[in-house]
């Protein structure tokens, strides 16, 4: 198994749980979408698969390892091969897009190496094959504040591209997209993780382009896992079950409740 | 109607506290004795006016000239000196005591372990310590020590600003995006290279900024320490006032404000290049 929780429970600091008791096997080379209505606990699940959340209960095995039972440093040696690509990427908007890009290494590089390339970039070649494949490789010399959202995505995306971890985990990786460039980006990150037996978990607002490029698809709802099916065999009842929301569902919103809260300052 | 429809509900509030400020700075005025109607008083300001004109014009006969130059080099020599001697301890200072660079940190959402709080707490007492002594009492200290001279306010200046830098770096780093370093200590990177990656483009500007700021206080600082006997232009303007030579302190105070600009105008430059 590449991952597996047991019995896995997320509080946040404010007292929400994300995660009930979760249990989730996925192995190597699978394609899994992971789908739910929003505060379902899609990013906590990816969070916790990727190391970066430690849950509250619960066992977490990565690549075989058991990640919180490591040290320190051997972790940090772990998460070098798992990759998570961030729902608002996580890019300091004064860097340039090339530096951006070569920093998916720094877990793999000396240090050394890691601070001569933040003076020069050791290798742009690579960094600009990993844009291309997103369209963007006429960016390369760009600081990030001057792309678009859409823009900043694809960059957080070429970075784990360039990371190249043998388990790829993406939160919400097209949200700031429009539908064609979407599905396009989709396909990107399906085809790498085919190319190179890199298991792949995405969470996905949009169901059809769920259905469409992922094989399974693992439905949650309040932390909790609803269906967990080959995408051929999700049907319309289970979805609508997935998105039932008693209170969207209930008369539409009466318009005269203005109540604009103003902020002091 | 219109009255309603421009209301401002934060109007209120702001002038209440405006009011409030005005009434808590009245004990501060009341106990610092100030007393500005002494200035008023006719002889005061015939003996203010008396010493500032003899400060025309500015002294600027060749040997008086060479004197400023090399006690403005002097000065600027300390102030540098002193500075490269408190960013060596306050860089790595600062990155020990900033929570930005915690492990732990990344992966409980912001909040670091008890236990790596409790480490950081010797460095940040030690930082208070540094700076809790003003760099005047060190540079007394020190003049003892290893005699008049440049030296002692060298060490007086890198003692004082490397608890000053250190106390603010490590706030700077604190109070940009952390949400960068944190994704690249998620991905295994290390702590100093996620630092240099995920916060320092961020701070780059706020650091220079600040550091140039401290920079421009450390000449200031070493002008007041040669009064004590550290050299360069206080030790100057110590001997210029003893001997009533107005012309002589006008033209050191003119120094000053050209440093000052000097300073500022290098602010500016670093920042509009890192922006």
């Amino acid at each position: 198994m590449t991952l597996q929780l047991t019995q896995v429970s997320v509080t946040h600091a404010n007292g929400v749980q994300a995660l009930r008791g979760l249990d989730l096997r996925i192995g190597a080379n699978e394609q899994v979408a992971i789908i739910g209505p929003s505060g379902a606990g899609k990013s906590s699940l990816l969070n916790v698969l990727a190391t970066a959340l430690r849950p509250r209960q619960g066992e977490v095995q990565v690549l075989g390892e058991r990640a919180w039972e490591l040290s320190a440093r051997q972790r940090q040696r772990l998460r070098a091969r798992v990759g998570l690509i961030h729902q608002s990427p996580p890019l300091p908007l004064r860097q340039r897009v090339v530096t951006a890009v070569l920093a998916g290494k720094l877990g793999q590089w000396s240090i050394g190496k890691s601070l001569l390339n933040l003076v020069h970039p050791l290798d742009v070649p690579g960094a600009r094959a990993a844009l291309s494949r997103l369209d963007l490789g006429d960016k390369v010399f760009a600081q990030c504040q001057q792309l678009s959202g859409g823009q900043l995505q694809r960059v957080g995306i070429a970075r784990v591209l360039y990371q190249a971890p043998e388990v790829l985990l993406a939160d919400e990786p097209v949200s700031a997209m429009d539908p064609v460039l979407a599905g396009h980006t989709l396909s990107v990150l399906c085809r790498h993780a085919r190319e190179h037996n890199v298991t792949l978990v995405a969470s996905l607002h949009a169901v059809e382009l769920a259905l469409e490029h992922f094989s399974r698809i693992i439905g949650l709802r309040d932390g909790q896992i609803l269906f967990d099916l080959p995408a051929e065999e999700v049907d319309r009842e289970q979805l609508d079950a997935l998105y039932a929301n008693e209170q969207l569902q209930s008369a539409p919103p009466p318009a005269s409740t203005l109540s604009v809260q103003i902020p002091r300052c | 109607m219109l009255k309603r429809d421009t209301r401002d509900p934060a109007a209120r509030p702001r002038l209440l506290l405006g009011l409030l400020a005005l009434v808590l700075l009245w004990p501060g005025i009341h106990f610092s004795e100030l007393n500005l109607s002494v200035l008023m008083a006719s002889d005061s300001q015939r003996e203010m006016g008396r010493f500032v004109s003899a400060f025309w014009p500015p002294a600027h006969d060749a040997e008086f000239l060479e004197l400023l130059g090399q006690a403005t080099l002097q000065t600027l020599a300390i102030a540098t000196a002193g500075m490269t001697l408190a960013l060596m301890l306050a860089v790595p200072a600062s990155l020990v005591a900033s929570r930005a660079l915690s492990l732990s940190a990344a992966s409980h959402a912001g909040r670091p372990e008890y236990l790596s709080r409790l480490l950081r707490w010797p460095v940040r007492g030690l930082l208070i310590f540094l700076r809790s002594i003003p760099e005047i009492v060190w540079a007394l200290l020190f003049v003892r020590a290893v005699g008049l001279g440049p030296t002692a306010g060298v060490l007086a200046i890198a003692i004082t600003y490397s608890g000053m830098l250190g106390k603010v770096y490590a706030e700077i780093y604190e109070s940009v995006d952390q949400r960068p370093a944190h994704a690249l200590l998620q991905s295994g990177s290390g702590r100093l290279a996620a630092f240099c990656y995920g916060i320092l483009p961020n701070v780059a500007a706020e650091l220079v900024s600040y550091t140039v700021y401290r920079w421009e206080c450390a000449i200031r600082a070493s002008v007041v320490m040669g009064f004590v006997g550290a050299g360069g232009l206080g030790q100057q303007m110590d001997l210029s006032l003893r001997m009533f030579a107005g012309g002589e302190v006008a033209s050191l105070l003119l120094t000053f404000l050209a440093l000052v600009l000097f300073a500022d105008q290098l602010s500016r430059l670093l920042r509009w290049r890192l922006a």
